[in-house]
């Protein structure tokens, strides 16, 4: 079958999976089974179009006969969708293996407080046919994306793909912070769609029609361009999680239930990425150097932020979701690093970059993804979000508490597992500095260099708190001592991506090939030098420059352990359990572990420009000698929603209520507006 | 390929004479810092004696710890061996160095750092808690200063494979680069915030409170305290040679010949026995700070080696 023809399948699946749910508010089943399975069936075929289309490495066009009269679909397939539709497709079949297990959670009806009945709750039924059926439009509408050939159909992809993740962010709309969060989502999301509409609309100004082979063909003034890049920037960043229009995102992914969550952190901002790198790298023509230093700027402070927020977080979704910043940050900067070489005229370099970008893409997809399964999985059987409310779970939840330690492993960029693969590809991209001419550029970038190192370093403590505070210690509330281990399809989910953590870092070059026919595409080069020494080698530059044997790496690991396990393990006596250390007073509980919030304090305190922080203790005092109680309460503030999106809402708020003087109420007055309205338009036209 | 096989059983030999004189370095530290302090200075071999000890005895573990405190002293270990493997100890020609450049190094160190923190965190107590949550504070300022001061090196010679940049700064001379002077005071103001020693943190200290690595690992004994003490030891030696070698690399053998590699061993013995006399100075002459100096601390090594990247880029750059 040819790729294309895969894709349809993969689209049409998506479709059929939300059709076949419509029946589920009748027979659960419908969703658990057959909308699961088509769904699943649509993610591999996404993924062998994709793998399939980056063997071969040819561009398939297609036209279907709909849409506007003088605009039939333009559709194609490249090896740049090819590799994003396979990212799409793996997060959804991990997805729908363990989606089948979550949904039960929304089988039951759920309670909530409600003043206004008399029992104060009611009991509100979750429509399952809305969830699988918007699902299936949101899987559709990211693959659509892919597949656009004309902005027409990009857009109107675009807006399945923001539309019914809206509706998917409102799913327990009874809860008022989700309804609040659906809708920041949804005002930025089609903010953010119009400027991306503008920046096409400049395109397809200098190109004649909006089909994406005319915007290839335009040719721009350098002024006119860098017009277009910067609406692109910040149309795609705003729905990547850009710093500062980030603060929609976690607000709105943490909202969805998880294993959308996981489809929105995990790929749809991947897709805003694919805009972008499509809209730059082979729309708009060739990248100018500045535009680049803008996106490495942007991508560090994104980066930085992010993971400093993430840090401080003590809600595990939130915490995910401003990760997935972090995440987006890192992969600007490769994708920064990458114009600004072409701009100066060293398109080899470009690909070390470029490669850097998407292969942190993909990894970034793989573990999110997991990472947020993983929380769903918590979340389903201790119905905690909270941190400091969870504890001991690695004991209570083995399998997933192994997943997730992959998770966290891969996303705090150790080696050997995928996150450090493309951070290290990152890093040796910034370190070709010295190559360009610009004194500025070659001071600049190292500094970014540094600054993606400490974002590493504290994306590591973030993960040492979630794991360590989440999985292991003590459980800090009863029903978290009494979790149980979750259902064989979602540890499936998890572990399908657990184990593509590990491929994609020990086998990093298996996967550069596949990527080679896209660097082809978008630079004329390919990354040859990367896998120049075999499959083992990993040598972006040059042998001679830098490289990294992940396998070796293994085979190390694997040596050391089999040599320790025989000489210390075999001889010893087997171990014998005693109580921990408690200073001689005795009574360890679980309230004396060290919280979510007391592991951040120390980072906190170095960084603490960086947030609103809103910390009061108040002592209830019953003479001066004795305190009887202490509150302790901490408001972490994000400075860009104050400073950004604050100021902007109220004068939208200040012009309406202007706007509304108007507004009389009086239909006298309301005619008298159309006629003089009228006679103005006829004083015009003649 | 027989050429090629010696190259890596000389790899495998040196990484065993790091691990193995890694104690003595660690022994030969505490001697001098006795001797600095009037109090009588325990054998040049008490850290072997201790690490023996510890071998023997009888393994405790606390009542709830999971799987993940039982293996975290291997992975500690084993990722410090890893990164000795790719350090040039005595000669250049270091295949292993060519499986892991100096990012990745800085990678095992993050490996290992991350389930020790790990492990602290898995009894539930507080100190665990406190231990991991203050090193990887430290950790996550340390880091990309000794990135940026590695940075500086792998700019000058273009590589990150150690190897190689060894064999660059050995060719070009002895030239004074003012990049390297403030790589240099970097790294070392990092290599003490990551090994642990005063003033960020005391290794000898039995105050809870105070404590910061050794919070973290204070439910270990027995054969898994040994691994994470030798593991300890190692890394004070890595970066010990790795500031030694990289700054100083003369002496190091070019070619793996027996005179070459005996010179070698000399070269670097001296070497790190003199760098072990300016850390027992340092540590007789400095208090340890208090934990929110740290920063500050680690702030200006991230400045000294920013000024070297600036100084590299602006002098000694010529394009």
């Amino acid at each position: 079958m040819s790729p294309l023809t895969l894709a349809y399948a993969a689209v049409a699946g998506a479709l059929l999976s939300g059709v076949v749910s419509l029946a589920a508010d009748r027979f659960p089943a419908a969703l658990r089974f057959g909308s699961f399975s088509i769904l699943g069936a649509a993610g591999v075929a996404a993924v062998a179009a994709g793998v399939e289309e980056l063997l071969s490495g040819t561009r398939i066009t297609s036209q279907l006969p709909f849409g506007l009269p003088w605009l039939n679909w333009h559709l194609r397939l490249d090896p740049l969708s090819g590799f994003f539709m396979a990212i799409v497709g793996i997060a959804v079949i991990a997805v729908s293996l363990y989606g089948p297990g979550y949904v039960r959670e929304f089988e039951r009806p759920t309670r909530t407080a409600d003043p206004a009945h008399s029992d104060g709750e009611s009991h509100t039924h979750q429509s399952l046919a809305a969830l699988g059926l918007f699902t299936g439009i949101f899987v559709a509408g990211m693959l659509a994306v892919l597949l656009a050939d004309d902005a027409f159909v990009f857009m109107i992809s675009w807006e399945l793909m923001s539309v019914s993740s809206y509706l998917l962010v409102a799913y327990q709309h009874h809860n008022p912070a989700n309804r609040h969060a659906a809708f920041l989502y949804l005002l930025l999301a089609e903010v953010g769609a119009l400027v991306i509409l503008l920046a096409f609309g400049v395109l397809a100004g200098f190109g004649g029609n909006f089909t994406f082979s005319a915007m290839r063909a335009a040719h721009l003034s350098p002024i006119w361009a860098s017009v277009a890049f910067t609406l692109a920037l910040f149309g795609f960043g705003m729905k990547a999680g850009m710093v500062p229009l980030h603060v929609w995102l976690p607000e709105a992914h943490p909202a969805a239930p998880s294993h959308i969550s996981a489809l929105m952190s995990g790929v749809m901002i991947k897709v805003a990425i694919y805009g972008l790198i499509r809209f730059v790298f082979d729309l708009l023509g060739q990248p100018q150097w500045s535009w680049g230093l803008a996106t490495l700027a942007i991508g560090t402070a994104t980066a930085l932020l992010g993971v400093l927020y993430a840090l401080t977080q003590n809600d595990l979704k939130r915490l995910l979701a401003y990760s997935s910043v972090e995440n987006i940050g890192i992969i600007l900067m490769g994708l920064g690093l990458g114009m600004i070489f072409i701009g100066t005229g060293h398109p080899a370099l470009a690909v070390v970059a470029l490669l850097a970008a998407l292969y942190h893409s993909l990894n970034h997809a793989v573990f999110k993804t997991l990472l947020f399964l993983g929380a769903g999985a918590v979340l389903y059987r201790t119905h905690e979000r909270d941190l400091d409310r969870l504890g001991g779970l690695i004991r209570r939840m083995p399998v997933t508490a192994f997943f997730v330690l992959i998770g966290c492993l891969s996303i705090a960029a150790l080696p050997p597992f995928n996150g450090f693969v493309s951070e290290w590809l990152t890093l040796q991209a910034a370190l070709q500095v010295p190559v360009l001419a610009s004194g500025v550029l070659r001071s600049i970038i190292p500094i970014a260099a540094a600054l993606l190192a400490l974002t590493t370093a504290l994306a590591a403590a973030t993960f040492v708190k979630v794991y360590g505070v989440a999985f292991l210690g003590q459980a800090r509330t009863r029903h978290v001592a009494h979790a149980r281990e979750v259902s064989l399809g979602m540890r499936a989910g998890m572990g399908l991506l657990a184990l593509l953590c590990i491929v994609l870092g020990v086998v990093p070059t298996l996967v550069i090939r596949l990527i080679d026919p896209i660097t082809q595409q978008l630079l004329q080069l390919s990354p040859a030098a990367a896998t120049a020494r075999g499959w083992l080698w990993l040598t972006p530059v040059s042998p001679h420059v830098a490289s990294y044997s992940a396998p070796l790496v293994v085979a190390a690991i694997a040596i050391t352990f089999v040599v320790g396990y025989l000489l210390l393990h075999r001889r010893a006596r087997s171990a014998r359990r005693s109580d921990p250390w408690d200073c001689g007073f005795g009574g360890l509980n679980a309230r004396m572990q060290y919280t979510s919030t007391a592991f951040a304090q120390p980072i906190r305190r170095v960084f603490a420009p960086v947030w609103r922080i809103d910390e009061r203790i108040e002592k209830v005092q019953a003479s001066p000698t004795r305190i009887t109680s202490v509150r302790h309460q901490l408001r972490i503030g994000d400075w860009s929603w104050l400073a950004a999106y604050l100021p902007i809402g109220n004068l939208v708020l200040a012009a309406a209520r202007r706007v509304g003087r108007i507004q009389t109420g009086s239909i006298r007055i309301y005619l008298a507006y159309s006629f003089f309205t009228l006679l103005l338009l006829l004083w015009l036209i003649t | 390929m027989a050429d090629n096989l010696n190259g890596w059983l000389f790899a495998a030999l040196q990484t065993l004479l790091f691990i193995g004189g890694a104690p003595l370095l660690a022994g030969w530290i505490k001697r001098l810092k006795c001797h600095l302090q009037n109090r009588a200075a325990p054998s040049l071999f008490q850290p072997y004696r201790d690490l023996a000890k510890l071998f023997t005895k009888d393994l405790v573990l606390a009542q709830n710890a999971s799987w993940i405190f039982r293996t975290t002293p291997y992975v500690v270990f084993g990722a410090m061996l890893l990164a000795a493997s790719t350090v040039p100890l005595v000669a250049i020609p270091l295949p292993t160095s060519a499986i892991a450049d100096v990012i990745v190094l800085v990678g095992f160190f993050s490996l290992a750092r991350f389930f020790q923190a790990l492990a602290g965190m898995d009894i539930g107590t507080a100190f665990g808690g406190m231990g991991a949550s203050r090193e990887m504070t430290v950790a996550s300022l340390a880091e990309p200063a000794t990135l940026m001061a590695v940075f500086t090196l792998t700019m000058t010679a273009s590589t990150t494979n150690l190897s190689v940049a060894m064999q660059h700064i050995l060719n070009a001379g002895l030239v004074l680069r003012p990049s390297f002077l403030f790589a240099l005071l970097s790294l070392a103001m990092v290599a003490v915030a990551e090994t642990g020693r005063i003033p960020i943190d005391n290794p000898a200290t039995h105050l809870e409170l105070t404590m910061l690595h050794e919070a973290m690992v204070l439910e270990y004994g027995a054969r898994h305290l040994a691994l994470i003490d030798w593991a300890g030891m190692i890394k004070l030696t890595i970066y010990a040679v790795l500031i030694s070698n990289i700054f100083f690399p003369w002496g190091i053998s070019r070619q793996l010949t027996l005179s070459g590699l005996v010179l070698g061993t000399v070269a670097v013995t001296a070497k790190l026995a003199l760098l072990a006399v300016l850390l027992a100075l340092w540590e007789t002459v400095l208090a340890k700070m208090r934990l929110f100096r740290v920063p500050q601390f680690l702030g200006f090594a991230f400045l000294l080696s920013l000024l070297g990247i600036l100084m590299h880029v602006i002098l000694e750059t010529s394009v």
